[in-house]
């Protein structure tokens, strides 16, 4: 375990080396910059600036000098936002990418869930048919097309929510529903699948024969071993949720990390670019670990290995 | 069809006579080839520009002349709709070609020199997995000036690693099978192997994982087109429609609708025809089902 642990904390470390190096060549890329783009500013300041962010330095130099500022937590501050650190801005975009990613994530286990079950306990039948038919259409349904009809009939037909922006309490469910809803097809589908195979084998028979409720075959024995595919696919979701989450922000309008991304990306803000792509590297490796330890935690064949 | 003619057939016949069977897979297969004859010939036989505009006519709803009606700009939406599934569907094809050959070459090598190598090379793979890859892509195509064949290459890039395991995979089992140590016993060289023992194996895992990377790549494309990175207006695809429709759809609901359905019939299409050839190929995954 303790092995296990340390490789993957030695991996994570590479992936973030990795993410910081190849971020920072690809923003060198970008034409003009924050500094060179501005206007009204006069050669000497821009001088100034470049020093002052060491702009002027080599690549290799100034490469070495953003990881040293990610190792000791010395985080360098955004081009754009002058006098923000790159730290604080995402402090401000995370909790609304968050909020909205974690709440889709849990709609679409709510829903998902339960209509995979429903589709495998019933195999062949109406119920069967019907969920794995409504888990196809939503698996085929894009983000933008979804988030859209969804924004016009709460928001603009219902008006229940707001169809834009980040200041209601409320402002998260559409948002959220969206992501819920294309997510729920996916972990429906991969329900159905392992739940069947699971209430095939041997040791739901004996679980059966040794007189265990239907409850507690499906809920207490089955389920747990069949969730392993779902959280699995957590993993993966998690950054597919990052992906969609660029998309539904631009569709709500929210200010969350996507939108600062983009913004980031397009100005030619590069600490703010390096410091988004490695948080979310972050992200992903810590989901990941979590999503393994978990595996190992619910299914008794799984050993954590280095 | 009776059971003793049955055996006398190709691997690759008998696969789609069960591909074919599930009347779910013919309709895929038939919708995506009609979709494509008509994404190719329609924009080239219909009257109309796909970014000519009508200033005058605006936007109409369906008529005798514009099928699908015009967009606000005066636009015959039919024609943008069958333009821009060209372009869709052009991404979609070359990106997964390009993760396929990727995915391929990594996997096959891998495979087949095994051992320090082939665990080194699979480490990479499970650290390339863990890269915001959409972030990357993203500055790629701010960096690249938005050229429509960088995308796919791009795209293609960030696609070849499952293709890669699911190569490496088959590779390791296949490379101890009699038939190739047959072949390598009667004087075969290891070209010939690859190319007349290995690669036809592989085929079927990798045309099976092909037809489901083409939705996810089209996806990506139009997410890109729809935050405004990827195709550039007045060109059309079908993320940029929806873009464009999901900016007028509080007026103009059908700008749309129209593209949206179409993009998610072909993703449906596509889909089932995936895990229709999935089945097809490999009969266990049926039975499991």
């Amino acid at each position: 375990m303790i092995r296990f642990l340390l490789s993957r904390f030695v991996q994570g470390v590479v992936v973030i080396l990795a993410v910081i190096t190849i971020t920072f060549t690809l923003s060198q890329m970008v034409p003009g910059g924050a500094i060179r783009n501005e206007r009204n500013v006069s050669e000497e300041t821009k001088k100034a600036q470049e020093e002052y962010y060491g702009l002027n330095k080599p690549w290799i130099v100034r490469l070495g000098l953003t990881i040293k500022h990610y190792a000791t937590f010395n985080l360098p501050d955004s081009y754009h936002y002058k006098g923000r650190g790159v730290d604080e801005i995402i402090a401000s975009g995370f909790p609304v990418s968050a909020a909205v990613g974690v709440a889709g994530l849990t709609i679409a286990l709510l829903i998902g869930v339960p209509l995979g079950a429903i589709a495998a306990l019933r195999p062949n039948t109406l119920e069967d048919r019907g969920s794995t038919l409504a888990a196809t259409l939503g698996i085929c349904t894009p983000s933008m097309v979804l988030g859209p009809l969804i924004a016009m009939l709460f928001g603009l037909k219902l008006r229940w929510f707001n169809v834009a922006g980040w200041f209601d309490s409320s402002d998260w469910v559409l948002p959220a529903l969206t992501l819920g809803i294309i997510y729920s097809a996916y972990i429906a589908r991969l329900t159905r699948g392992s739940l069947r195979e699971t209430l095939a084998q041997e040791f739901i028979r004996t679980a059966r024969a040794k007189g265990a409720s239907e409850t507690s075959v499906v809920f207490l024995h089955a389920m747990k071993l069949a969730s392993l595919p779902v959280l699995n696919f957590l993993g993966p979701a998690a950054a597919g949720l990052l992906t969609g989450s660029f998309i539904v922000e631009t569709i709500f309008q929210l200010p969350g990390l996507g939108q600062f991304f983009i913004a980031a990306a397009t100005n030619g803000d590069h600490q703010l670019t390096i410091a988004i792509s490695t948080f979310y590297a972050a992200l992903i490796v810590g989901f990941n670990l979590f999503v393994d330890i978990l595996q190992a935690l619910l299914n008794p064949r799984i050993r954590l290995q280095a | 069809m009776s059971e003793s003619n049955h055996q006398s057939l190709s691997p690759m016949r008998a696969a789609w006579q069960r591909l074919m069977r599930q009347r779910m897979n013919a309709w895929a297969l038939w919708f995506l080839v009609a979709l494509v004859i008509l994404c190719g010939v329609g924009p080239e036989i219909s009257p109309y520009d796909q970014a000519e505009q009508d200033l005058e006519l605006r936007a109409t709803n369906p008529s005798m002349s514009h099928w699908l009606g015009t967009d606000p700009l005066g636009r015959d939406m039919l024609t943008r709709i069958l333009h821009g599934g060209r372009v869709s569907l052009e991404v979609g094809l070359l990106a997964t070609g390009v993760a396929a050959v990727i995915g391929v070459i990594y996997g096959m090598m891998s495979g087949l020199v095994g051992g320090r190598i082939d665990s080194a090379l699979m480490r990479i793979v499970d650290i390339l997995y863990a890269f915001p890859f959409i972030n990357f892509v993203i500055l790629l195509m701010v960096i690249v000036g938005r050229e429509f064949w960088l995308i796919f290459v791009a795209i293609g890039a960030v696609e070849w690693l499952t293709m890669a395991r699911v190569v490496r995979g088959q590779v390791l089992a296949l490379k101890n099978l009699e038939f190739v140590t047959a072949a390598r016993a009667s004087g075969a060289g290891f070209w010939h192997i690859v190319w007349r023992h290995l690669l036809p194996n592989v085929m079927g895992p990798v045309i099976i994982y092909a037809s489901l990377t083409v939705p996810g790549v089209m996806l990506l494309e139009a997410a890109l087109s729809f935050l405004g990175l990827g195709i550039q207006p007045p060109d059309a695809s079908w993320g940029v429609l929806i873009r464009e429709g999901a900016n007028s759809m509080e007026t103009y609901p059908w700008m749309l609708l129209y593209p949206g359905i179409f993009f998610s019939a072909t993703l449906l299409a596509l889909n089932l025809l995936g895990d229709g050839l999935r089945d097809a190929f490999d009969p266990k995954s049926m039975s499991q089902q």
